[in-house]
């Protein structure tokens, strides 16, 4: 947020500021750049993936001050003072998987594996909000997240066995964000 | 897939925003939640050369109930509206609409008033604001207008917004507590744009017959659409099989000769539309309170 003392002005590159998975990372960037672009090209972070461009297809979504959001649409200009969740963020210090990365794995919940940065995000927000989903809700809450591969089955049952797991006091491992 | 160049900026205060816009209204577009404006952009089917983002404006971010209907200003977000003890108490059918838009990651982001400015025929608040005939508020440096519904919607993504104005504030009436309300939409996915909805809010006579009717339409025509000869037809009734075959019969004629695409024929549609009222009427009568 800027300070307002004289008239706004615009600008077309903008000093950005954002906490990503606990870390403060400065750049100057375009006004025009997405918060999708920004994660991968400027900051390196390239587990975001970016699909369709145009909110459609969830491979993008990432935590926004603890909100899933699309990071395809917001420009990165917007995120400045914000923290951020992406998938690099989810595992444990020592790599050990998320409880929901590891059921994924268990339950074969992806194939090409390109929708599965935005899935793990989704049910992470989901699950956060919904600890015990019924497979018509977790269907629901899913529908913003596209996958060609698996057609669903096993992403289904991997959000339950990662819901189970959780309910029974396997750790969230709460982003690391810095408010 | 990317946006074109732009200048952007990011004021704090509405005044601030208003005198950019009196400065650069026939160029500049306002960003509020960006569901709708950044595809745009990305798609290239927008390039304004300037951008205001009105999100740090914390004047505009509120939600009241005021005396006659309920308030809601320019940032607050479809979540919010969807998570507020106020909404889900005072107007449940608002809620009951929002939870209908897109998917949860676009209403994190995206905005009530910002869904009403961009006005798609095919989304679910501007078919809310029509079915209630409730009112925006557009400012300017030069002042205020209240616009209502019927009179703010003018045809595909357009409105009576002049350049140098911004809507702030969106006004949905209250429902009385006996009348019966109900929203559907049928859409091919979850989340997807609906390809018919419809809503609904019926308000009941003391021997209860229909006193007052009020159904609206998404996605049958360019603009929003409220069925005046669908709610005569059952005004007066007590919603028998019979009455609601014929208002279904007259909802069809609603449905514009041009609103045939990949999903759907016109014919297609005005099944749909048939269909949909039947439902949509049923429900809200169910959820009548029988005065006594």
């Amino acid at each position: 947020m800027q300070e307002q003392e004289e008239t706004p002005t615009f600008s077309e590159e903008s000093l950005i500021s954002v906490t990503v998975n606990g870390h403060i990372y400065e750049r100057n960037a375009p006004v025009r750049m997405l918060l999708s672009d920004f994660l991968r090209h400027e900051l390196h972070l390239t587990g975001t993936h970016v699909g369709c461009e145009h909110g459609v297809c969830g491979c993008c979504t990432v935590l926004l001050n603890g909100e899933a959001v699309r990071s395809c649409l917001m420009l990165a200009v917007q995120a400045d003072g914000m923290a951020l969740t992406t998938i690099e963020g989810m595992a444990g210090t020592n790599s050990e998987l998320h409880p929901i990365q590891q059921a994924f794995q268990e339950k074969h919940g992806l194939q090409c594996g390109f929708c599965t940065s935005g899935m793990i995000i989704s049910v992470h927000a989901m699950l956060h909000e919904n600890p015990n989903p019924t497979e018509e809700e977790i269907r629901h809450e899913l529908s913003g997240n596209l996958c060609r591969c698996t057609g669903y089955q096993n992403i289904v049952e991997a959000v339950k066995l990662a819901a189970e797991r959780l309910r029974a006091g396997a750790a969230f491992n709460a982003p690391k964000e810095v408010e | 897939m990317k946006p074109p160049r732009f200048g952007y900026c990011a004021p704090g205060m509405l005044d601030e925003a208003l005198a950019l816009l009196e400065q650069h209204g026939e160029d500049a577009k306002i960003l509020a939640g960006g569901q709708s404006l950044i595809p745009l952009l990305n798609m290239r089917l927008a390039g304004p050369a300037y951008i205001i983002d009105i999100n740090h404006i914390s004047e505009l971010n509120y939600i009241e109930a005021e005396e006659g209907y309920l308030a809601v200003g320019a940032t607050v977000r479809h979540r919010q509206v969807e998570r507020s003890s106020l909404v889900k108490e005072k107007h449940p059918l608002l809620v009951e609409v929002v939870q209908h838009i897109g998917h949860m990651q676009i209403r994190n982001r995206g905005t009530i008033v910002g869904s009403i400015a961009h006005a798609d025929p095919a989304a679910e608040l501007p078919a809310l604001l029509t079915c209630l005939v409730g009112e925006v508020v557009a400012q300017s440096i030069h002042g205020e207008r209240v616009i209502k519904a019927g009179e703010f919607f003018t045809g595909y993504l357009s409105t009576s917004l002049n350049p140098e104005e911004m809507l702030t504030e969106v006004r949905f009436p209250w429902i009385t507590p006996q009348s019966g309300w109900a929203f559907m939409e049928l859409a091919r996915r979850s989340g997807d744009y609906a390809l018919v909805g419809a809503v609904a809010v019926l308000t009941p006579t003391l021997d209860d017959h229909c006193m007052s009717a009020h159904v609206a339409y998404l996605g049958i025509s360019g603009n929003p659409v409220r069925a005046r000869e669908v709610e005569d037809s059952i005004i007066g009734t007590t919603l028998d099989e019979q009455t609601l075959e014929h208002a279904a019969e007259i909802a069809r004629t609603f449905v514009s000769d041009d609103m045939e695409d990949v999903h759907a024929t016109v014919d297609y549609r005005r099944a749909l539309t048939a269909e949909i009222t039947k439902r949509v009427v049923r429900a809200a009568w169910a959820r009548r309170k029988a005065m006594k």
